[in-house]
């Protein structure tokens, strides 16, 4: 090969020019060194990332959560609060969620239009059971005077929570528009982009929902 | 090659999160995929809320015990649903994952560490009241 000790192309070919061929590579590509990425992984690893800057914005209300887990300002703690059988369908409904949506990954790969939207619409319906369980918990504790204004556990304890719950509801209305776009547009590679995307977001709250259930709910009671 | 053709099948070296290996796609051992990892997140939720509400065990060890079943399930739906992997072409996204890690880590420890020595030197509430006063 050509190149230079600093990895630099030979003169008169252009070293900038990016892709397939570029940098004046004359031998035929190896593997890893061929060119772009497609676009497929380029969405989903930057979608990747943002997904991990949206952990990273989780961690911040764990770690508040963490701090004033013990700060119940006279008011009811976690024991008197949680109702844990509630807390068990909660996590059984956004994992059989997570897992519809799974699967609505493998029929989109098969490019069946009947499957996918089953499967969606499952992960929706599911979706939407946990939402209204935790509406309904998020009701009962303020009509009994456990509201985020109670003490500093309860502040935190509705800030976390409420925004996994927000970000449910904002991934439910997502999943609305994906069934609409695959309904319309079929398995177009933007459609299907989007689609991995809207998978990676879901398995990633229910990643969120397992450090809930455990480290404010079990924690709240067990510890 | 045709670069405007919709590539969504595999091709580049590198892998995406969520997709197993596209060339090769066989929609039983990814179903099979799914499953088991249902399955593995279905018991170390069971044993979760298990030994959360038992006295079976010693009673000190209930949250580390809770802890490590957390990150062991979420290491499940890692492998399992978001399919990250080991394997060289997942390099990326493992380090990702790992910078993602360390802030996490640095975060929520950094902060129940600081605060918790905050707490502990704060005077006792009876007396800053009095000094009030």
């Amino acid at each position: 090969m050509s190149t230079t000790i600093l990895g630099l192309p030979p003169a008169g070919i252009d070293p900038y020019r990016v892709g397939r061929m570029g940098g004046g590579r004359s031998e035929p590509p190896r593997r890893h060194e061929t060119g772009p990425a497609p676009k497929r992984i380029v969405v989903g690893y930057g979608f990747w990332i943002f997904l991990l800057s949206d952990i990273v914005m989780f961690s911040t209300f764990f770690a508040a959560h963490a701090v004033l887990r013990g700060a119940f300002a006279g008011g009811p703690t976690g024991r008197d609060l949680f109702n844990i059988p509630n807390v068990a369908v909660e996590t059984a409904l956004l994992l059989a969620s997570s897992f519809a949506c799974g699967l609505a990954a493998v029929a989109m790969e098969t490019r069946n239009m009947l499957w996918t939207q089953v499967m969606l619409l499952l992960t929706g319906l599911l979706g939407l059971g946990f939402l209204l369980i935790e509406v309904n918990e998020f009701a009962t504790l303020v009509a009994h005077g456990a509201g985020p204004d109670r003490s500093g556990f309860l502040s935190s304890f509705f800030a976390l929570v409420g925004c996994h719950g927000l970000h449910v509801t904002a991934g439910l209305l997502w999943l609305g528009t994906m069934m609409a776009q695959i309904f319309v547009k079929g398995f177009a590679p933007r459609v299907y982009r989007r689609m991995l995307c809207f998978n990676l977001f879901w398995h990633a709250l229910d990643i969120i929902w397992v450090a809930i259930f455990t480290f404010v709910y079990l924690y709240g009671v067990a510890a | 090659m045709n670069d405007s053709a919709p590539d969504i099948s595999g091709g580049g070296g590198d892998m995406t999160p969520g997709v197993s290996d596209v060339a090769q796609f066989s929609p039983r051992s990814a179903i099979l995929g799914y499953a088991l990892g249902l399955a593995f997140a279905i018991i170390l939720t069971l044993v979760s809320f298990f030994i959360a509400n038992t006295q079976l065990i010693w009673q000190p060890s209930i949250p580390v015990a809770l802890a490590v079943l957390a990150i062991a399930q979420i290491g499940v739906h890692l492998v399992f649903f978001l399919h990250i992997t080991t394997s060289p072409d997942n390099a990326n996204n493992v380090l990702a994952l790992a910078f993602g890690v360390l802030i996490v880590f640095l975060i929520v420890v950094g902060s129940v560490w600081i605060m918790g020595h905050m707490n502990d030197r704060m005077m006792p509430m009876d007396q800053i009241m009095q000094m009030q006063r």
